[in-house]
């Protein structure tokens, strides 16, 4: 059941990236070239990705539990620290300079473009090298700071 | 430079079902719909059961472009501007800012802000901000 709900939720997130055309990096990317040819569609994907989230989430969350767990696992932090800041500026140059961005990439897969492939390996690839690098730096910064 | 055309009406629907996809998800799982998140996981689960629903999610997110095919007769329309150097280069630093950043565009960008979490909209306002940045400078400075 859990496994069946899974795929059809990705299943209408991988639909709704086609159809809104952000498995694109060209209508991506022209959103963001408001001196070129720009194209202010991913405004209208964002829009109506907030609008449907923000008043479903609203019924949801009032509930105890979602339906097949015991608990929502939501993020619980609320501090603006340093590595949220710069890796958000960081994810940004990527996107600029690649295109896609993960939620727009991995449905994208599906089309078996190599330019797709490409891009993901090597954000996986960046995935596991800063993992490696935070866990080293967690290591060395003493717990009691 | 691609020229793409102004969908409106497309990207708005598609919008909605990617926060229908989100609330699908908070409601059944309890989980937030975020890309970087769900991919990780798959990389570094808690346990089996937790690596399952991440890999049917992943499969699921995949059979998208599949389903508009079905819909639509064609597939998505893909157009990449950047070269293979830059696909690698811009995936590497995206894997490394989704990661010490927490999240990308799916969970900050949507069901962050959606919250109206202090961390997601300074999150989203940078990554939007520094894209922006990046973009222009590639375009019009570099690129001319």
């Amino acid at each position: 059941m859990r496994l069946i709900l899974s795929y059809v939720i990705g299943l209408v997130f991988g639909l709704g990236i086609s159809i809104s055309g952000m498995a694109n990096p060209a209508k991506v990317l022209n959103f963001f070239d408001i001196a070129g040819n720009w194209d202010p569609s991913l405004a209208f994907v964002m829009g109506g990705a907030l609008v449907v989230t923000a008043l479903g989430y609203r019924f949801v969350l009032r509930r105890p539990a979602p339906l097949i767990d015991t608990a929502f696992h939501l993020p619980t932090r609320r501090d603006l620290d340093a590595p949220l800041i710069l890796g958000s500026g960081v994810f940004g140059i990527g996107w600029g300079i690649a295109g896609f961005c993960p939620g727009g990439a991995l449905p994208a897969l599906g089309t078996g473009r190599s330019e797709v492939v490409i891009f993901v390996a090597a954000m996986l690839a960046g995935i596991v090298l800063a993992k490696a690098v935070r866990g080293a730096l967690a290591a060395r910064t003493p717990s009691t700071v | 430079m691609m020229e793409t055309v102004f969908t409106p009406l497309q990207s708005l629907g598609g919008g909605a079902l990617i926060g229908l996809a989100a609330v699908l998800l908070m409601a059944t799982l309890g989980r937030v719909m975020g890309a970087t998140g769900i991919v990780t996981g798959l990389m570094q689960p808690a346990n089996l059961g937790d690596w399952t629903w991440r890999a049917a999610l992943l499969a699921g997110m995949i059979s998208g472009p599949a389903a508009f095919l079905l819909l639509s007769g064609q597939m998505p329309e893909i157009q990449v501007p950047a070269s293979t150097s830059m696909l690698i280069i811009g995936g590497l630093i995206v894997g490394i800012g989704v990661t010490f950043g927490s999240g990308c565009t799916s969970g900050h960008g949507v069901c962050g802000m959606a919250r109206l979490s202090p961390r997601s909209i300074v999150a989203t306002l940078t990554f939007m901000f520094t894209t922006a940045i990046t973009v222009f400078v590639i375009r019009h400075l570099i690129g001319g």
